[in-house]
This record gives C-alpha cells, structure tokens and sequence, in this order.
C-alpha cells in the first residue's frame, strides 16, 4: 500500500504549493501538513478504487482537494470571513472528497472502538487483526501459558471490540 | 460447534485458509444455518474494517516519515518556514484588527487635516483627496485580501510542462479589437502563463498589462502572432449605473468546452453592505463565469461578473462597467505607450436577443491561467 518512492515524489513536488495555500489563508504549518496528507490519503483512495482516471496533472488535483478540505475546515472553524466567493474553475473533486470523508467516518469509528477496549485488548487485537502476528509469537510477548488461552483471550476481546463497533457503525448508517 | 471455534472457522474461511473439502462443508453450513451465514457477513466486514484502519495507519506513519525526511533534506520547507509561518498566521489572524485600527488612524488623520484645512486659509487640496483614497484604499485591500485562494509556490510554477494543463479558469471579453481585454483580478492571480481562448477554441498566449486590485480588474493584451484584429466591438461599454429590474445576460465559460448564455435582471445597485464597487445580479452563474461581461438589453456591456454570496443562492455581484473606464485611466497614465481605444456605442441596439449573442460571441474568450 502506497509505494514510499511515490509518496515522496508527490510529497517533494506540492507540499510547498499546499503549505504556502494554508498559510496565506489563516492556517498554520501544522494545519498545512494535515491538510496535505489528508489529500494524499484522498489520491491514494482514489488510485486504489480500480476507477483512477486523472484528468489533470497530480499538482492540480491535489491543490484542488486541499483547498477545498480547508475552505470545509474554515467553515467548521468560523475562521472563514469570506461573505462572497469568486467564480473561478477548479478541477471537480466533490465526490472524492464526500467518498474520502465517508470512509474517514467509519475508520474513525473503529479507531475509537479499539481506543474504548483498553488494555491489554487493545494491544492484543492489534497484534493480531492489524500487525497480524501469529498466535504462539502473541502468547509469548503478552506472557500467556499457551496459545490456547491468549486465544481465548482475543475471543472475549473480539466480542467487546465487535460490539462497540457495530454499535456505532448501525447508528451512523 | 462452540462460538469461539466457530468465529476461528469463519477468520480462516475468510482468509481462504480453508481445505477444499472443509469449505465445501462450510458452505453447506452457511446455506442452512442463516445465523452462521449472517456471522460470515458480519465478521467479513469487520475484519475489512480492521485491515483497513491497519493499512491506513501504515500510511499515514509513512506519510509522516517521509514528511520529516523531506525537512530534514531541506528538499519541502517545513521547519525552515516555522518562524515564518506563525508571523504570517498572526498577521493573517489580527489582519482585521489591522485594518480597523489603520482604518481609525486614517479616519482621524483625516478628520484632523480636514479641520486644519477648514481653519487655515486656502492650501492646495490634494493632500485630503490622497488620504480619502488611502483610507479606502485599506478598506478594499481588506476586502480584496480575504476574497480568494492565492497560490505562491513560484518554484515549481516555473516548470515547463510539455502539455500544459490549467488550474484556473475564468472568462474575460473585448474592449479592444486590437486584442485587448478585461477579467477578474483574481482570475488571474499568480499567474505564470496565461492564455485566452476564443469560442472556436483557438488558443493565444496573453500578457497582463494592468492589474488594479482594489477593483478586482485587470487588462490583458493578447501578444500572439497568430491572432489576427478583430472587426469593431459590437457591444458599448456603459458609463453609467443601470436601473434596477433591468434585464440583464451574461456569456461565459463555466464549462471547459462551451461557452454558457444565462439571463437575469439587475437586483441592486450595489454591492454586499453597500460597496459601490459592484452591483447586484440575479443570474445563474457558476465558478467559471468570473470575468465575463454583464450586458443591458441595448448591448452595453454594465458590469463584469466577478463574485457570488456563500450563503445565499443566486445572489451575484458584477463590477460596474464604469470602473472599467477608471482602470483604463490609470493604464494611460501609468504606461502612455498603451493605446486602448473602447467602443463608441453598442452597433446592436434593438437587435433581438439571439442576435445580439450572435454578434458578441466572437468577443468573450476563456481565460486559462497557469
């Protein structure tokens, strides 16, 4: 996922464009780095949804996104002064922002989910569903007697982690 | 079969881990129990779900990575701008207090001089005169500061692409047939390379010869040896506010391919809070229509359409047509060697609508900025 040479291709050639977009309209470096890696993960979506067809340059389309993400965020922020907008054209990325902000939700969802575990769930079901460490390696480090009860273990903390999560995921469909 | 082997049965089914013979059975075992079935729908999705957030958060840890590498190279300029950034954040932050406080400097400066002036015996007035244009001067610039996104990354604009794409579009008309034409300021903004395209889609390369960014205009000139004058300007340029109710249209280039007609009437003649730079139009007008010209039933062109309310619809606001004049002014002054000579009179008065569009299409151009 996301060959690191490309990312740092991408990144080396537009992060000063986004930076200096921010910044020249109320925000701050770090807000220009979330900004910007909020639309790579926009291109990287989009690049992996088998539809990738770009009809712009990469510099034109990430600049497109940014600026529309911080014009949402200086709204939700009240920073936004403007009373008017200019009717310039810009590349259409509405439907992979609202396709990325969808998806945002329901990673935001699980996150908060295994955040509400606490330990050593957490660490446990992450070992396992997302480093995918096999269970004899999972028993020794968390000082388990035998893989049958780390096991056991993950079982109990799968039930409370699926729980919390279809909990959110049913109320926010 | 106990829950625990059974989610165990349903992780290894979904990974493919299964033995033919096995997942055979397992099937059989989905098609007649709907509870298991529902349990391999459900798991499927979660473990999506989890896959997903793991491969996100591996992005994102890259991202950050590469981030701190980039920086440390000196190859994106990420730490060497944070002194920087935070000056331009507060200034951008209190940019408003700024303005205010200059404002009330100036107001009182103002106020004294005129009070100077009242009291002694006749002085030369031109010191008032160039106070009340300041003080506007600042209120506009306020305005004009917080209107659009502004691109500086002068670096890389500089690269020459072999087949260039545009960030920007707008539209902008004819005031000259010597190739001379009017848009938005901030259409063309930042621009490195400009080009206008006519309705045939003819492409030719323009130079901006003035920008005048309290009023948000700006004059371009197309240079290109390939364009040939075109015959007079149908269309007047009027010098005066029009009436309200009048009806109004527009041409422009809200898509990248066809020109756009739309219709409408004048609302108000000015612009948000009483600015008196524009007027009020209802029209549908779309991000592309900025620069194109507003124009009366007579064929005068009355404004240029620049700018829409966020948070109301149909609401648009069009730059007076006589600000026009006063743009051309300053060019005159600032470079004589600029002879932009504006059409006498409308030659389509009393034309019918579909006539008068005929006329004027040759006259509005796409403006492409790079």
């Amino acid at each position: 996922m996301g060959d690191k040479k490309a990312v740092e291709t991408i990144y080396k050639d537009n992060f000063n464009m986004v930076q200096s977009l921010v910044i020249n309209n109320n925000g701050s470096a770090q807000e220009a780095k979330d900004i910007f890696q909020e639309a790579m993960i926009v291109l990287l979506q989009k690049a992996r949804s088998g539809s990738f067809e770009l009809n712009c340059q990469i510099k034109t389309y990430v600049y497109s996104v940014c600026r529309r993400i911080w014009l949402k965020k200086l709204q939700q922020y009240n920073r936004y002064t403007n009373e008017v907008e200019s009717m310039v054209g810009t590349v259409p990325i509405e439907e992979d922002i609202e396709e990325y902000e969808k998806r945002d939700q329901e990673f935001a969802m699980m996150e908060k989910a295994i955040g509400s575990l606490g330990e050593p769930c957490k660490s446990l079901i992450e070992a396992f569903y997302i480093q995918k460490r096999n269970m004899q390696d999972i028993a020794s480090q968390f000082g388990y007697t035998n893989a049958d009860n780390a096991k056991n273990q993950k079982y109990k903390c799968l039930m409370r982690l699926k729980k919390l999560f279809f909990a959110q995921y049913k109320n926010g469909k | 079969m106990e829950e625990i082997q059974l989610i165990e049965a349903v992780e290894r089914y979904i990974r493919g881990e299964m033995k033919t013979d096995e997942r055979v059975y397992f099937e059989q075992l989905r098609k007649t129990n709907p509870e298991v079935d529902q349990m391999v729908v459900e798991h499927t999705l979660f473990i999506h779900q989890m896959n997903e957030v793991g491969e996100l958060r591996k992005f994102k840890s890259t991202l950050n990575e590469v981030h701190t590498d980039l920086a440390e190279k000196g190859l994106i300029n990420s730490d060497r701008l944070k002194g920087n950034a935070k000056v331009i954040y507060l200034w951008k932050k209190y940019k408003r207090v700024a303005a205010i406080a200059a404002s009330i400097a100036g107001i009182t400066t103002l106020t004294i001089s005129l009070l100077v002036w009242s009291l002694s015996p006749k002085i030369e007035s031109s010191q008032v005169k160039e106070l009340v244009k300041e003080v506007k001067g600042l209120k506009t610039k306020d305005q004009e500061l917080d209107k659009k996104i502004k691109d500086v990354d002068n670096k890389s604009e500089k690269k020459v692409f072999l087949n260039p794409t545009y960030r920007y579009n707008g539209t902008g008309f004819m005031i000259d047939s010597k190739g001379y034409l009017v848009t938005n300021a901030h259409v063309v903004r930042n621009a490195t390379t400009v080009v206008v395209q006519n309705k045939k889609g003819d492409n030719f390369n323009a130079r901006v010869v003035f920008t005048d960014f309290a009023k948000d205009l700006v004059i371009l000139k197309i240079e290109d040896d390939s364009f040939k004058n075109l015959t007079s300007i149908p269309y007047g340029i009027s010098k005066s506010s029009s009436d309200l109710a009048e009806s109004i249209y527009t041409l422009g280039y809200p898509r990248n391919d066809e020109m756009v007609y739309g219709q409408g009437y004048l609302s108000a003649k000015t612009g948000l809070n009483g600015d008196s730079l524009n007027c009020q139009i209802t029209i549908a007008a779309n991000p592309g229509n900025s620069g194109g010209p507003v124009l009366n039933h007579n064929g005068e062109v009355i404004g240029v359409l620049s700018t829409r309310q966020v948070s109301a619809d149909g609401v648009v606001f069009a730059i007076q047509s006589k600000y026009i004049y006063a743009v051309l002014n300053d060019l005159r002054k600032a470079d004589t060697s600029m002879k932009v000579k504006t059409p006498a009179a409308s030659s389509i008065k009393g034309m019918d609508r579909t006539q008068q569009v005929k006329k004027i299409e040759d006259y509005v151009f796409m403006v492409k900025v790079n």
